[in-house]
């Protein structure tokens, strides 16, 4: 228990995929202009992500290792991850057409956030078991969420604010991402188990 | 039956930018006194050179930005970034780091945002966070507190003046010499190789509460921080906030298992607590705004202190805490935006 704690502490802000690993950077610059956007973006990312992690375990131990094909893990990774991106899609589609508005057009975008391939392929690395490529994959997606709709609120604001014109925009966008993960190295140290 | 009528002049309270500011430095002297007194001279050079970059930045910032310059360096608010740096850091610190730290701060964080009242970071904290990171060595030589009667070596004038402006030491000194861990190290080293707090808590240098000296700057720094509240220049939720969000989880974890946790008496008083929760946290530009989100904001910044000086590697948490807050605020204005009157319930992610 407390080692999956650990896993969510470590992945959430000690190891933050997008401040500390920089990865998933797409989307965290892209679809962090407007606050509900980010939101509908974590819940759909944070879907895909769990999901995701759980399948690509699956396939690389029940299918790439017996087989010894490991050295396919890359693109069966990527085959995973593009399929469960389309049947969240259609599934959500389907299910909820309120919950496709609010989504639709981010769903496919997950596809090409690296940091959900990043967490298949970390999972493998670090040999972790069933559970924990879950919780890794959860956390991972947890901390996406939490800095996307932070920057977002932050991004809003800045829109108000008086930036020369240089550093209007992306820019300034970057800056600060910039200095947000100054401010996770705090975290460093922590969630060791 | 007649009134008596009065006309103009009516004293008006002034509020501007300038006075408030201006009285925040007032309120900084006791504790800028305590710290000379404690740990020498060097923080007066650390403050003239970071109050003369953070002026120069500004008024080039203004300058490049063809704004005018003379109404916005006279609204003392890049002093106070200055002020607040030359607390962050040890007293020898060399003068390039001061430099860097004042520069980052006031042209990076604060003009490239806009400059006052757009910055969305504390742009004391940034610029130290920024030399903590890139100048790790030179912001650990933090010197043994006056303390009479233990192995202290105080350095004259001259001597620190030579420091700050060439890094180098006299000849019979050395680095390791003259470098003595804060409380703060102690305790976090000590916890982590499995000593006990109490055992600790009887080196000399831990004083009372929180380290020697420490706990005197601590006490003057609240002196200020009570006539700013009195002022009503800062509101009690942002102190109040901080200091909760510190002592309530170092006092569970205290009083559950005495032996592994600090007193929450000893994160109250020792490196910036005090300072943090009157003087850093309750930046006006960066904080939240509504009542309820300052709270929460305070309590944020408190317990991440907490979270960092117990279980982070660093041994002070106060800079990074409040940045990681400032990120947040935001955010939680967003959430605790006070109801318009006569508007419904605000529920998630419609508007």
């Amino acid at each position: 228990m407390s080692e999956l704690i650990l896993i969510l502490v470590g992945t959430v802000l000690v190891n933050n995929f997008v401040l500390v690993r920089f990865l998933g950077l797409c989307p965290f610059m892209g679809v962090s202009r407007n606050l509900e956007a980010a939101f509908g973006m974590s819940l759909a990312t944070a879907f895909v992500l769990t999901l995701s992690s759980a399948v690509s375990y699956l396939l690389h131990e029940y299918l790439l290792v017996p087989l010894q094909l490991e050295y396919l893990k890359t693109i069966g990774f990527i085959l995973v991850i593009a399929a469960s991106v389309q049947f969240t899609e259609i599934m959500v589609r389907r299910l909820s057409p309120l919950l496709d508005q609010v989504l639709g057009i981010f769903i496919p975008l997950i596809a090409t956030n690296c940091a959900v391939l990043g967490v298949a392929l970390l999972n493998v690395q670090q040999s972790k078991g069933f559970i924990q490529s879950v919780f890794f994959g959860f956390g991972a997606s947890m901390g996406f969420a939490l800095v996307l709709v932070l920057f977002a609120a932050m991004r809003e604001r800045l829109d108000a604010a008086d930036v020369p014109l240089p550093f209007r925009g992306t820019a300034i966008a970057l800056m600060t991402a910039g200095i947000m993960s100054l401010a996770f190295m705090g975290f460093s140290g922590m969630a060791r188990p | 039956m007649e009134f008596e009528r009065r006309d103009a002049p009516f004293v008006t309270p002034s509020t501007d930018v300038a006075s408030i500011m201006r009285q925040v430095l007032y309120a900084l002297i006791p504790a800028a006194l305590a710290y000379v007194w404690y740990f020498g001279a060097g923080f007066i050079f650390n403050l003239l050179i970071a109050a003369l970059f953070c002026a120069a930045g500004e008024a080039a910032m203004l300058r490049l930005r063809g704004r005018p310059v003379e109404p916005v360096l006279g609204d003392f608010s890049a002093m106070v970034t200055a002020v607040l740096l030359a607390f962050a850091l040890p007293a020898l610190t060399p003068w390039w780091v001061t430099a860097t730290a004042a520069l980052f701060g006031i042209v990076v964080v604060k003009h490239l945002y806009g400059g006052l009242g757009y910055n969305l970071f504390n742009p004391a904290m940034a610029g130290y966070v920024v030399v903590l990171v890139a100048f790790p060595l030179d912001l650990n030589l933090w010197t043994a507190p006056r303390m009479g009667d233990l192995d202290y070596h105080y350095m004259t004038l001259f001597e620190t003046a030579r420091y700050t402006l060439t890094g180098t030491f006299p000849d019979y000194l050395t680095f390791d010499a003259i470098s003595r861990a804060t409380p703060l190290d102690v305790v976090k080293a000590g916890l982590n190789s499995m000593n006990t707090f109490e055992e600790m808590r009887s080196y000399p240098m831990m004083g009372d509460f929180g380290g020697r000296g420490w706990e005197w700057i601590g006490n003057f720094t609240a002196i200020g921080g009570a006539w700013l509240l009195l002022r009503n220049i800062i509101r009690w939720q942002i102190p109040f906030g901080v200091l909760a969000g510190l002592l309530i989880p170092a006092g569970i974890f205290y009083f559950a298992d005495p032996a592994v946790h600090a007193s929450p008496g000893f994160y109250l008083f020792s490196g910036g607590t005090i300072l943090c929760a009157f003087f850093i946290a309750t930046d006006p530009v960066t904080a939240a705004t509504s009542p309820r989100g300052r709270l929460v904001y305070g309590l944020g910044i408190g317990f991440l202190i907490y979270a960092i000086r117990r279980w982070g590697s660093y041994a002070d948490g106060v800079a990074f805490a409040v940045l990681l807050m400032n990120m947040a605020a935001p955010a939680i204005d967003y959430v605790t935006r006070p109801r318009i009157v006569g508007h419904a319930r605000r529920s998630w992610g419609r508007k």
